[in-house]
């Protein structure tokens, strides 16, 4: 055992260039009943950082090297995955599960390594006052919860009194985080919330659909992941839910979950951060220098699918931190704590998203230490299923901040006395 | 060879029903405590800690308590990943309760609750056998799993159902929360591990466990010779929670640091216990060790060696480490369906006799 353990770091010792590298561990999830959501991300990820070295030669000169770990969406193998590639100089976690997320929560703060969870988590993680090094900006879970409603209530010309929303989720702290944001939000717009939970992995939900079928609500929203989502919008197609009415979050409006479906998916809408399709310049650089030169992630055929461009973009907002680290520190081989103080002080302009052939395709911000959270905006897109596409309905909407921000003041201050964490920025 | 064993002479009725009576077995065992103890802490970093020898304690001592029910009583319980949830949320509520009583005593009394709990979801064996009570003690792990989800008292009120553990120490050492140095969380495992152990051969091997043993080969024949059903099967489920209450209880506090009830303690956690005793060996406290180890270290050595030193892809490595680990299952069941313990009796049988056979 021992001996292997020395041959294996021997192993990836010779694996590696003496020379230095930014690390980037990929705890992503090719395997187990998350799957189809994990490999695009993984994928998207990965593409970014080799279309970095293929055609930058890194960032700022220093190579990238993706560091992947499988974790099932399972938190133990998530904890070995993290142990495993913490040494190796691990600039950012990105575990793309809130499980595992709130299990490294406490463990990165402790090693002085940023984590950054984009649009999943842990929603209060928005107050760097009290999440040092926790990052989940461009939106979070409770913006998502406000994006529904909003959605709801131009639907309805600013009128949803009265209106009854059913909240189906995944049975977990994912699936439970917008649930206190949509109850502030129905006392405040007077809609009737009722909510539905299905357990993991989500293959049953038959008794959840009857419900909603006896119930009749005028909407149903859904925060669902993997499995789940190919599932509910079946069943949501078997009792002629109207799909118009039913609305996703951004982890439940991918292709593969519409796709089972058939037609009877049209219409489905989910929320989304960021843009869809593969309509970008970014993507003829990525043809020419990953795929063609056959260094593509995994099977090499999610490019444009909804969450492989989540996985490029996360790559893309971590390469843009790592620039920052680097003008800051003045050097180009950074380190976990440079790379956290990079990651509070990115800022993504309109032009800086052109110039890296993405435009309009997320929010331009600002994040600071009182703010790791981002603008908090995001689109409502729709499904097409004849020309078997995603395509954005709305323009980037704000999101209900009055009822949010006192809710992440609230949920971090309960986070800061439980772990004696003084706030404030250092 | 190894086993030498002229000159190795009992002279006393307590010499001679030790628990280790032969002298090379005992220097094995003094052996092996000395390692655990005083070389293994000096030399552990966080990611054997984390990824390989806590988890193992962990679920040796779930797989102790198992094994008391299961391969000693013969009463098949698949509540296991319920129970520890149990002892999980009892240990939660004891640290948040009272910080300024030692997790050590918490610890134990979340193993007391849990023995209880264990308890009541006992009482339907004493009529209902075999198949019909896995099906009850099924029923406990999805009722207990559903209990925890839905009374939000359990997890202190917080939004999202999860319990996240504080940090404590013991003798002024952090053994909970982030901060904490790998050794001080292997040695809590470790002392919880060793006297669990003890405790539970004594009793097996003592009056009560012979009680089980009778229970377990043949219920009437045990009642005509006055053993008492009652107390027999319920001191089984309340000794065996009483462990997984433990082991519960560590597993939360000392091993994740915060957990998910549906995730960490479902249906399959029951299973992955149940696995580790029957391929240790049901009714063998060596076969709770050997189990364990074997299905938690395969899967980690399965990795390192194919993604580590291979370099293979990651998925193609998860999907081969269940193709890997389940043949090597069936392997070991058919060359011995008692279980990695009954290979080790062979094999010391054989090394006793070796290298005269006849």
């Amino acid at each position: 055992m021992k001996r292997l353990a020395t041959a294996t770091v021997a192993a990836v010792m010779a694996a590696a260039p003496v020379m230095a590298d930014l690390v980037f561990p990929s705890l992503s999830y090719r395997t187990g009943a998350y799957a189809s959501g994990g490999i695009p991300f993984a994928d998207g990820y990965a593409d970014y950082m080799t279309l970095l070295n293929e055609r930058d030669g890194g960032i700022g000169g220093v190579m990238t090297r993706i560091l992947e770990c499988e974790t099932g969406f399972n938190t133990e193998k998530g904890v070995e995955c993290y142990e495993a590639t913490k040494g190796e100089g691990a600039l950012v976690y990105q575990p793309l599960s809130t499980g595992i997320t709130y299990q490294l929560i406490p463990k990165v703060t402790a090693d002085g390594i940023p984590l950054h969870s984009m649009g999943y988590g842990r929603t209060s993680a928005a107050n760097g006052k009290v999440f040092s090094n926790i990052f989940n900006y461009p939106a979070n879970y409770w913006n998502g919860a406000s994006l529904v409603v909003n959605h709801l209530l131009e639907l309805n010309g600013g009128d949803i009194k009265g209106k009854k929303l059913t909240l189906v989720y995944h049975n977990s702290a994912f699936g439970k985080e917008p649930i206190r944001t949509l109850e502030e939000l129905s006392k405040k717009h007077g809609f009737e919330l009722t909510t539905l939970a299905v357990d993991h992995p989500g293959q049953e939900q038959k008794s959840q659909w009857l419900q909603i079928r006896r119930e009749r609500p005028d909407y149903v929203t859904m925060w669902g992941w993997g499995v789940m989502n190919q599932v509910a919008i079946q069943e949501a197609a078997n009792i002629r839910l109207p799909m118009e009415n039913f609305i996703g979050v951004w982890w439940s409006g991918a292709e593969i979950d519409v796709l089972p479906a058939g037609d009877a998916a049209d219409g489905y809408k989910a929320i989304t951060f960021h843009n869809v399709g593969d309509d970008f310049p970014l993507f003829d650089d990525l043809k020419t220098y990953v795929v063609d030169r056959g260094k593509a992630a995994g099977a090499g055929d999610q490019l444009g699918t909804v969450v492989y461009n989540r996985g490029l973009y996360a790559a893309m907002l971590a390469s843009e931190a790592v620039r920052a680290a680097q003008k800051i520190h003045g050097v180009s081989d950074i380190t976990p704590a440079m790379m956290r103080d990079g990651m509070e002080a990115l800022e993504i302009t309109e032009a800086r998203m052109v110039e890296l052939g993405m435009p309009n395709f997320g929010p331009s911000f600002k994040v600071s230490c009182e703010n790791h959270g981002g603008p908090g905006t995001g689109a409502i897109a729709q499904w097409d299923a004849t020309s078997k596409q995603w395509s954005l309905i709305s323009d980037f909407m704000a999101t209900d901040m009055s009822v949010i921000q006192p809710l992440i003041d609230a949920d971090s201050a309960a986070f800061a006395a439980e772990n004696n964490i003084t706030a404030g920025c250092s | 060879m190894l086993y030498r064993e002229s000159g190795d002479f009992s002279e006393t009725y307590k010499a001679d029903s030790q628990t280790f009576p032969i002298k090379f077995d005992r220097y094995r065992y003094y052996a092996v405590l000395i390692v655990a103890f005083l070389v293994i802490p000096l030399v552990i970093n966080d990611y054997w800690a984390n990824a390989v020898l806590v988890p193992f304690l962990i679920y040796a001592i779930a797989a102790i308590g198992l094994n008391i029910l299961v391969g000693y009583c013969g009463q098949v319980s698949l509540g296991t990943g319920g129970f520890m949830a149990v002892g999980a949320y009892a240990c939660y509520k004891l640290m948040t309760a009272f910080p300024e009583v030692s997790i050590m005593i918490h610890v134990v009394i979340s193993g007391g609750i849990t023995a209880a709990v264990v308890t009541v979801f006992g009482l339907p064996s004493l009529r209902i056998k075999g198949f019909y009570l896995a099906v009850a003690t099924l029923a406990a792990q999805f009722f207990l799993v559903w209990l925890f989800n839905r009374v939000a008292w359990f997890y202190n009120y917080s939004s999202t159902g999860q319990i996240t553990a504080p940090d404590r120490t013991v003798l002024g050492y952090l053994v909970t929360g982030p901060n904490t140095e790998a050794w001080s969380k292997y040695l809590i495992c470790l002392v919880f591990l060793t006297i669990s152990g003890i405790i539970a051969r004594n009793l097996t091997r003592g009056s009560m466990g012979r009680r089980w043993s009778a229970i377990r080969d043949m219920d009437i024949a045990a009642e005509i010779i006055g053993v008492n059903p009652l107390t027999a099967k319920l001191s089984a489920f309340a000794v065996s929670g009483f462990f997984i209450g433990i082991s519960g209880a560590l597993f939360f506090a000392v091993y994740l640091g915060a957990v998910d009830v549906g995730e960490s303690f479902g249906i399959q956690k029951s299973f992955l216990v149940l696995f580790m005793v029957i391929i240790g060996g049901l009714g063998s406290i060596f076969g709770s060790f050997a189990g364990a180890a074997m299905l938690v270290l395969l899967p980690v050595l399965l990795k390192n060696i194919l993604v580590g030193a291979l370099g293979w892809d990651t998925a193609l490595a998860a999907h081969l480490e269940f193709i890997i680990v389940g043949a090597l299952i069936i392997v070991f069941l058919i060359a011995e369906p008692h279980g990695l313990a009954q290979l080790w009796r062979v094999a010391k049988e054989k090394l006793r006799l070796w290298p005269f056979p006849h």
